[in-house]
């Protein structure tokens, strides 16, 4: 979400309200990431400055991205989704157990896989909402059930031969040469981005989460809006499956739950950027950017894959402390 | 007028009382001072308590009862030229960080600090964990300490019930228990001060007599206690003396045992100066906007009264008696209350309002606690400002930023919001001007009934002019309009009428020309009066 155009139409002349503080710390991230993107093209010419790779990076990363999209509703609305990336997984697994397995048609199979994930998001939000136990808790705990259920339909092996047409559909066509699946990306945090931007019902989900007094004594549902934003996280994560198993053509019962990390990683690491302070969409596409050339261009480097652990677990942390650097200021200048 | 008290304790000298000769007091308090901006809020105040002594703190609000508190605790620093003495020893001022505490001063707050999920012991060793030394707790001696504390005091609660599973009383017992052990430990046996800020507001008869008598227990070893408290009876059944604070000075030390409730009253509220009348005498007689019937909300009982278009409601009482229950109930905001609200020709039954609900009958809310409640503070002002009416900037493309962001300015610059950017953040703005956003925030949407809780509270001068100016706007535009509040003053200026309230019901009502500060004053501490008479026949 770009900044809403919200400098008053006074009378003083234009130039004279930018913020130059404000847009270096909005557009840092972006900057960091040019930065990466050209020393591992100086470093890296032959291998990690080729279209190949690049396009490679932009569709296959489509899954996080979209994970990372699922996660910052709820963290908008005060919640934590620690499921989400189960919910991929069970999603990815219920295509390739019905389509690859059982021979259902694929869009059946698609359907389905959707359902699980309503189904999950319901759940989370029924424990979360109905019994009132903190969001943490019943989302870690829903992550690790379904992860079970997944096991189990999988008998903990890897199910491949999943139709071809989600691959083509995903990653196998492209246009402009990159794999549709990251145009895919684009259009879900172009969506979000009207959302929170644009819509009454994004200023709800923000007002629920910095303020849910603030937002019950106006009149929010509150507790609507939190329901609506864990369904709308679970339901996303699914679609995440759907691309998933699509861009690998198979699924696996443990794979998926890898990304959760990365997700919260970029998903902070977003909110420091753009519109410094919120979780936001545009932010979370280019964090997540930014973590994924990182990580290609290390391990091109020949590092090991131990860097990728040190790489997210660094960005959630610095992320973190940034965003809390950033908090700090706006009290200060309460005055 | 009361004049700048001389020196109050040239004729105290003599009038000190004292258990023996010699003796000096545990706290001479002189010439203390405090000046907000331009406001001296503490005009060389002075007070003496004496060991072994209960004396009464009593004032209005905003009488300077508790800067004077806050100036003991070091929270605020006095003006220079005041001084500090305990026990014939000069303390320093301004006090420093912990200074109070090593000098053996304790203070029990109305919210007590009591941690609610955790047991009594544990709340009892809270302040000694704080600062212990010894890296392991035994905890089979602390059990034992604090069963004798209890035991020592007549009190009987079990050290390992959870503070949560207690009534408010036990708690206020256990609050002060805590300061009197921190006090005897660091003042040493029969010395230093308790301060007691309010602590009975809440409290049931019963909770007070308890309360008192562990009072009496703490002063019997020659502790001293401040008592802080609005309710003139208590003060007059458990201090030995009381110094009344007026408008931030000294109006007056007197006996309590001596002073009858007509001269407490007297002291509180002042002579009988013909104020300047801004009541603006009866309200229009034009159709009732919302009766409110039987509304029974925490502790408020059976209210029941109309409110009209264009008039300005008041609500108060002591705090606790429930009066600010109310718009909190008619809103739907308050869970358990019962009753009935009549409004625009509907009949809702309290139970079933929902804030939605109420607000599409075109009622509106604005609570006392500001970043808490009302405004999200690290929200834009635009932000806070529109939500109540983003459905009307909705176009075929979303909302309509630069629309809203026009409007949020002219809003600004109609209730003079200063600055008056609404990118900025709500925090950012000075109580006044965060208190005209979100006063705007709801005046925006036209409401046919506009409740307030203590709309000026932590509000300067100037803003609450422009916020009074607003409230009348509205009611000239018909807006019926409750405003909940302690503050005598302000009710006097803005109110058509002034419901009173005490323990939970509408004692009595003043209308017109009758509504000055004094007489709310007086009504709202002689509607406690009756209980006067009960406890002076027992006694």
């Amino acid at each position: 979400m770009t900044a809403p155009d919200i400098t008053p139409p006074a009378a003083a002349p234009r130039w004279r309200e930018i913020n130059w503080a404000g847009l270096a710390e909005s557009y840092a991230l972006v900057a960091a990431l040019v930065v990466l993107f050209c020393i591992f093209a100086m470093l890296l010419p032959t291998t990690f400055f080729t279209w190949a790779n690049v396009s490679t990076m932009l569709g296959s990363q489509a899954v996080l991205v979209f994970l990372t999209l699922a996660l910052i509703i709820p963290l908008t609305t005060g919640d934590f989704d620690l499921s989400v990336a189960a919910i991929l997984t069970i999603s990815a697994m219920t295509i390739a157990v019905l389509n690859a397995r059982m021979g259902v048609a694929l869009p059946v199979a698609i359907l389905a896989a959707l359902c699980v994930g309503a189904i999950a998001g319901a759940a989370n939000a029924f424990f979360i909402l109905y019994f009132r136990i903190p969001s943490l808790i019943v989302t870690l705990g829903m992550g690790t059930f379904i992860n079970g259920l997944t096991l189990w339909m999988s008998n903990s092996a890897t199910i491949g031969g999943i139709d071809f047409a989600l691959v083509m559909a995903v990653v196998g066509t492209r246009f402009l040469g990159i794999p549709l699946a990251f145009y895919y990306a684009i259009l879900m945090a172009a969506a979000i981005w009207y959302v929170f931007g644009f819509t009454a019902m994004g200023r709800r989900l923000l007002f629920v989460g910095r303020g849910r007094e603030v937002a019950r004594l106006s009149g929010i549902q509150v507790d609507r809006v939190r329901f609506a934003s864990l369904m709308a996280s679970a339901m996303i994560a699914a679609l995440a499956g759907v691309l998933y198993a699509g861009t690998i053509g198979a699924a696996d019962p443990n794979s998926g739950n890898t990304f959760l990390l990365p997700a919260f990683a970029a998903a902070f690491l977003g909110a420091t950027a753009i519109t410094p302070g919120r979780f936001n969409p545009v932010g979370s596409v280019v964090a997540v950017y930014f973590i994924v050339i990182g990580i290609t261009g290390l391990t091109m480097l020949g590092i090991q894959s131990f860097v990728q652990n040190l790489f997210y677990g660094g960005a959630l942390v610095s992320a973190v402390a940034l965003s809390q650097l950033v908090r700090k200021r706006e009290e200060q200048q309460v005055g | 007028m009361m004049t700048s008290a001389k020196d109050p304790f040239a004729d105290l000298k003599d009038g000190l009382p004292r258990r023996k000769p010699g003796e000096a007091p545990a706290l001479l308090a002189r010439k203390v001072s405090k000046i907000f901006g331009t406001t001296k809020v503490l005009d060389d105040v002075s007070l003496a308590v004496m060991p072994g002594e209960v004396h009464g703190l009593l004032g209005a609000n905003g009488s300077g009862k508790s800067t004077f508190i806050k100036t003991l605790a070091g929270l605020h620093d006095p003006e220079p030229g005041a001084e500090l003495i305990m026990y014939g020893e000069a303390a320093p001022l301004p006090m420093p960080a912990g200074g109070a505490r090593r000098r053996g001063i304790s203070f029990v707050h109305q919210n007590l600090a009591l941690m609610p999920s955790l047991t009594v012991l544990e709340n009892m060793l809270l302040n000694d964990l704080a600062v212990t030394q010894q890296w392991n707790i035994r905890w089979g001696k602390a059990r034992r300490q604090v069963a004798e504390i209890f035991e020592r005091f007549d009190i009987h609660i079990d050290p390992m019930t959870l503070v949560s599973d207690l009534p408010q009383a036990d708690r206020a017992l256990i609050a002060i228990c805590r300061a009197f052990e921190e006090v005897r430990v660091t003042a040493g046996e029969g010395r230093g001060l308790l301060i007691l800020d309010e602590p009975t507001p809440f409290l049931p008869k019963s909770g007070v007599d308890q309360l008192f008598t562990l009072v009496r227990a703490v002063v019997a070893g020659g502790a001293s206690v401040i008592f802080v408290a609005h309710d003139i009876d208590e003060i007059r059944e458990i201090t030995d003396r009381a110094t009344i604070l007026r408008d931030g000075r000294l109006a007056g030390t007197v006996v309590s045992a001596e002073a009858d409730h007509e001269r407490f009253i007297e002291l509180i509220v002042g002579e009988r100066v013909t104020m300047f009348q801004t009541a603006r005498g009866q309200a229009p007689d034009r159709p009732v906007t919302a009766s409110v019937r039987k509304l029974s909300a925490d502790v408020a009982r059976d209210v029941t009264f109309d409110i009209r278009e264009g008039e300005v409601l008041g609500l108060t009482g002591l705090i606790g008696s429930g009066f600010d229950r109310v718009p909190e109930a008619i809103f739907g905001a308050l869970p358990g209350s019962e009753g009935s609200v009549e409004i625009g020709g509907k009949s809702l039954a309290v139970e079933a309002i929902t804030p939605a609900r109420a607000m599409a009958q075109s009622i509106a809310y604005l609570p006392a606690d500001r970043l808490g409640k009302a405004g999200v503070g690290s929200l834009s002002i635009a932000e806070n400002m529109a939500l109540p009416v983003m459905g009307e900037f909705r176009s075929l493309l979303g909302m309509n930023w630069p629309k809203i962001n026009a409007h949020v300015s002219d809003l600004g610059r109609k209730y003079d919001i200063r600055p008056n950017r609404p990118a900025q953040a709500l925090s950012s703005l000075s109580g006044g001007n965060a208190q005209k956003v979100l006063m705007a925030k709801w005046l925006q949407t036209a409401p046919r009934l506009l409740m307030l809780d203590e709309p000026t509270q932590g509000v300067d001068v100037g803003a609450r002019q422009k916020l009074f100016h607003a409230i009348d706007e509205a009611s000239r535009k018909g807006t019926a309009v409750l405003v909940a509040s302690t503050d005598a003053e302000q009710l006097a200026q803005i109110c058509h009428r002034v419901l009173v309230f005490s323990k939970g019901r509408i004692v009595s009502e003043l209308t017109g020309a009758a509504i000055t500060k004094d007489s709310i004053s007086e009504e709202t501490l002689r509607a406690h009066a009756p209980a006067t008479d009960q406890t002076q026949e027992v006694a």
